[in-house]
């Protein structure tokens, strides 16, 4: 049988994975996905402590999750899309201006 | 041991993948590898008996999410990373400074992994305390979320709410 520390471990790592994509790319898109990577590795250490504790509420609590990954993605990409509109550019260093 | 074969597998995938992600300047890549990763932590739900968040997570994720992503990236027909003059001479695009940021995501795990260290009866097997027929029962995972977790699901309704008509509003063309 797998020990926990082995998910919790697996789950750090996706997560660091992902704060690096935050701070290396400089893609807005690729920003987004490296925080769905981060959604995901917190979704693995709920449904690993939820399983070890042997209760459902780690498995419900990433239903929220889920939802609220759904929701960012949607409003974050329709955001991408009226920024790139306006500058023609993914580059989140070209956004430095208060108004256009 | 299949078990213990499966996990490192499904482990390997999934670190291969998203380490691949934040490695690709074609953000076409990047979400398609992402959906390998997704495939491998669906693997690992399985096996920590929850077949209805593994389920979920290929319908939600790789199946509307994912989608998403790829619907923007090519509807804004997205130039790769580097496609710009001042984009390439960026100061934060020099070598120095990425193996600097890698440096600091792996000390990040490091630390992480000391935090756990200091934590006892982590060693156990995480299926050593309970039986899986509870936690892997849709049924009751169902009724949970419905009598537990009722006025939660129904704020959630409400927040898809808000993000859809955001969502429309944000991306409609002014002019109109």
């Amino acid at each position: 049988m797998i020990p926990l520390s082995y998910y919790l471990i697996l789950s750090a790592t996706l997560f660091a994975i992902g704060t690096a994509g935050v701070f290396m790319r400089r893609n807005l898109i690729t920003i987004l996905l490296s925080i769905e990577i981060m959604l995901n590795a917190v979704n693995l250490s709920f449904v690993a402590f939820g399983r070890a504790a042997g209760d459902l509420d780690g498995q419900i609590i990433t239903f929220f999750v889920m939802t609220v990954a759904a929701a960012e993605a949607a409003v974050g990409l329709a955001l991408v899309i009226a920024l790139f509109r306006h500058k023609e550019s993914l580059n989140p260093d070209a956004f430095t201006s208060l108004k256009w | 041991m299949p078990e213990t074969f499966a996990f490192y597998m499904f482990a390997a995938i999934a670190v291969g993948a998203s380490v691949l992600v934040i490695g690709q300047r074609n953000p076409m890549y990047s979400v398609l590898l992402l959906i390998a990763s997704f495939g491998a932590l669906s693997g690992l739900y399985i096996q920590l008996d929850a077949p209805f968040v593994a389920v979920a997570q290929i319908i939600i994720y790789a199946g509307a999410i994912m989608v998403l992503f790829l619907f923007v990236v090519m509807l804004l027909n997205a130039p790769r990373e580097d496609a710009a003059e001042w984009d390439r001479t960026h100061p934060l695009r020099q070598p120095g400074v990425t193996r600097w940021g890698t440096l600091l995501a792996g000390l990040l795990i490091v630390q992480l992994a000391m935090a756990l260290g200091k934590m006892s009866e982590l060693g156990a097997p995480v299926a050593g305390r309970s039986d899986a027929a509870t936690t892997g029962s849709v049924t009751e995972l169902g009724r949970s979320l419905f009598t537990r977790h009722t006025f939660a699901f129904e704020a959630t309704s409400i927040l898809i709410l808000v993000a859809m008509i955001g969502a429309t509003v944000l991306a409609r063309r002014e002019d109109q």
